[in-house]
């Protein structure tokens, strides 16, 4: 596979148009600091990508884990890709175990590809890892996981405030 | 040779640069020489920063081998030896631009200069340099007019200007087709306006502003132009005394010279009744505990140690385009402009932004590929060897404007082929279908 095509494969190029979850502007709108709900703004200023993505965290079993997660979002195929898929992965997944993917994607970002992708703990994610090698399109693979992490604890701290009787 | 139709500032003797001569000439350029991904280097970013010819890269080792010192200070051999370079430096960098030694200021980059416009007129403002400056100074009542078409260098410096101020910032609006609403100009030019700025050719359009124009309408009002000649200074002839503005600015590394150097002219008379901006050694007369004399222009603006090798080396390259002909080498980068504007905008789904083909334009050409972002197609180019520059080119007013976030820009020089701006031509035709995107009208 050529550079470029590592770096576009067919399942990258076919979520930067399916956009899975990047329909938050037709969810109705969650008031800002409900419960279990956290919403975060990430831009990046180089090039203009920006999202807003919005995920609700809820009681699962004896534990908890991500219900909902939507996106809106304008950028290119990489920036785009990266947030459909997270958009398909997050949901039943625990808190921890959301927080402990990111890291491990965030760590094969920043490997400039020398880090082998886990791929059962990314699942179709593993496929940005040809973006390690082009280090000015990190940001822009990160840039809904950045999102992610920003919402999750802010879900996260909702919860522990309202949970003060 | 081919010659083309003559521009306003041609001379019909003269022809444009042929495939030969740039051949010739990027032998002179050490970088171009490499391969990107396996493919020969196409370099399109001039606009952002331009290569350095070898004499450049010489003179600069040459002045640290033999003659680096301070300048204006101490009475040594190398001191002496070191102003000469530094002063005559400024003398061929005046020329070139048609302004007076004096008249030249050094600074960092374009950037640096406008700030230093605009922080001399800040301090004109809180009363700094008396009533001699008090041309300068901006009061809530008066007007500031920039274009929507701004690089954020000449915004965002009047932008601050103006809150510390109280003054109010202004902007003549652009058409569809990214030129200058003249119309709206003339109704925003009145006894408010205190400063009018706006670029000499766009860094985005491609397209040159009537420069004659909007200084006529300063004029009939009394207010300050100042001119960014960033895209300008290294692409056409220029002579600021002939346009008439009373200000201007550029960058070194635009222009085959280093980075760290860049100029401002003013007018030698306002320029000697402005405050300074950076205060500090070399740029004073006598100073006591409390208080200082400065000196006049261009000292007074030259606060601590300058890029000395940087600005011998800016004279190198203002040489090296001389010897070459701005006439030809502008010529020369109309037909390149032309070239791409054409070849660009018969692609399906591609849009060029600024004048069309068969008008006006340098040879820079900003496009939108339908349903591909800029940071895709400027990767899918890289990936062919061929370096632009994508992004909003620090002029996100004039992007949202043209209804777009990001743009990719080819912008070409002196050492640009033809053959060059083929293979990007060829290559962006090749994108939309890479990227899935079908073209419209065609099947889906
Ligand atoms: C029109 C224009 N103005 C100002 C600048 C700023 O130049 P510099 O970054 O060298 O200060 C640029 C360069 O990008 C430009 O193209």
């Amino acid at each position: 596979m050529s550079g470029l095509d590592s770096l576009y494969q067919q399942l990258i190029l076919e979520h930067s148009k399916t956009r899975s979850g990047g329909d938050l502007a037709e969810q109705p709108a969650t008031p800002t600091g409900t419960a279990g709900t956290g919403q975060s703004h990430q831009l990046n200023p180089i090039c203009g990508d920006e999202i807003t993505l919005r995920l609700r965290v809820g009681a699962a079993g004896d534990g908890q884990s991500v219900t909902e997660i939507h996106w809106n979002g304008d950028g290119c195929a990489i920036s785009m890709a990266s947030a459909s898929i997270l958009s398909e992965m997050a949901p039943g997944m625990s808190p921890a175990s959301l927080r402990r993917t990111i890291d491990h994607f965030r760590e094969l970002m920043r490997s400039r590809g020398k880090l082998e992708a886990d791929e059962e703990l990314l699942q179709d994610a593993a496929a940005l890892a040809g973006v390690a090698k082009y280090p000015a399109r990190v940001k822009c693979a990160m840039l809904a996981w950045v999102a992610a992490e920003d919402a999750l604890r802010q879900a996260e701290a909702g919860q522990e405030v309202s949970r003060i009787p | 040779m081919t010659m083309v139709s003559t521009p306003a500032w041609g001379d019909a003797q003269v022809s444009a640069l042929d495939d030969d001569e740039v051949r010739r000439i990027r032998n002179d350029f050490p970088v171009l020489d490499q391969e990107i991904n396996g493919k020969p280097l196409v370099y399109l970013d001039s606009g952002a920063t331009s290569q350095n010819p070898r004499s450049v890269l010489e003179a600069e080792q040459e002045f640290y081998e033999q003659r680096n010192s301070a300048v204006h200070r101490g009475a040594h051999h190398l001191a002496v030896e070191a102003t000469d370079s530094f002063e005559d430096a400024r003398a061929t960098v005046a020329r070139f631009v048609g302004v007076q030694d004096d008249e030249l200021i050094w600074t960092a980059n374009a950037t640096a200069g406008l700030n230093l416009l605009a922080y001399s007129f800040s301090n004109a403002s809180v009363g700094r340099s008396g009533a001699e400056a008090g041309r300068f100074a901006l009061k809530p009542s008066d007007e500031v007019l920039v274009t929507e078409m701004e690089h954020h260098a000449n915004l965002i410096p009047w932008q601050e200007l103006c809150r510390r101020t109280g003054a109010t910032l202004k902007y003549i609006p652009i058409d569809d087709a990214g030129a200058l609403r003249l119309e709206e100009a003339s109704r925003l030019v009145t006894a408010r306006t205190r400063i009018l700025a706006f670029t000499h050719t766009s860094n985005v359009l491609g397209n040159i502003n009537p420069v004659a124009v909007l200084v006529r309408m300063a004029r009939e009002v009394g207010a300050l132009v100042v001119l960014d000649a960033c895209q300008s200074a290294p692409h056409l002839p220029l002579d600021f005394k002939a346009l008439d503005v009373d200000f201007a600015v550029f960058s070194g590394h635009k222009m085959l010279g280093p980075t760290g150097i860049g100029a401002v002219y003013g007018r030698s008379e306002l320029l000697n009744a402005m405050p300074p901006f950076l205060t500090g050694g070399s740029m004073i007369t006598t100073v006591t505990m409390e208080q200082a004399q400065y000196l006049p222009a261009p000292q007074r603006f030259e606060a601590g140690t300058q890029p000395i090798s940087q600005a011998v080396a800016l004279a190198a390259a203002v040489n090296y385009l001389s010897e070459t002909g701005m006439q030809r080498v502008a010529l020369r980068e109309a037909e390149l402009g032309q070239r791409l504007v054409t070849g660009l905008s018969a692609i399906d789904g591609v849009r060029v932004l600024g004048p069309g083909p068969g008008e006006e334009r340098t040879g820079l050409a900003a496009f939108d590929v339908a349903g591909v972002h800029a940071h895709d197609v400027g990767q899918y180019l890289d990936n062919l060897g061929i370096a632009v520059r994508v992004g909003h080119h620090c002029a996100q007013p004039l992007h949202r404007r043209l209804g777009l976030t990001a743009s990719t820009r080819a912008s070409t020089y002196l050492y640009t082929t033809s053959g060059e701006v083929d293979l990007l031509v060829g290559a962006v035709a090749g994108i939309r279908p890479y990227f899935g995107v079908a073209a419209p009208g065609a099947k889906s």
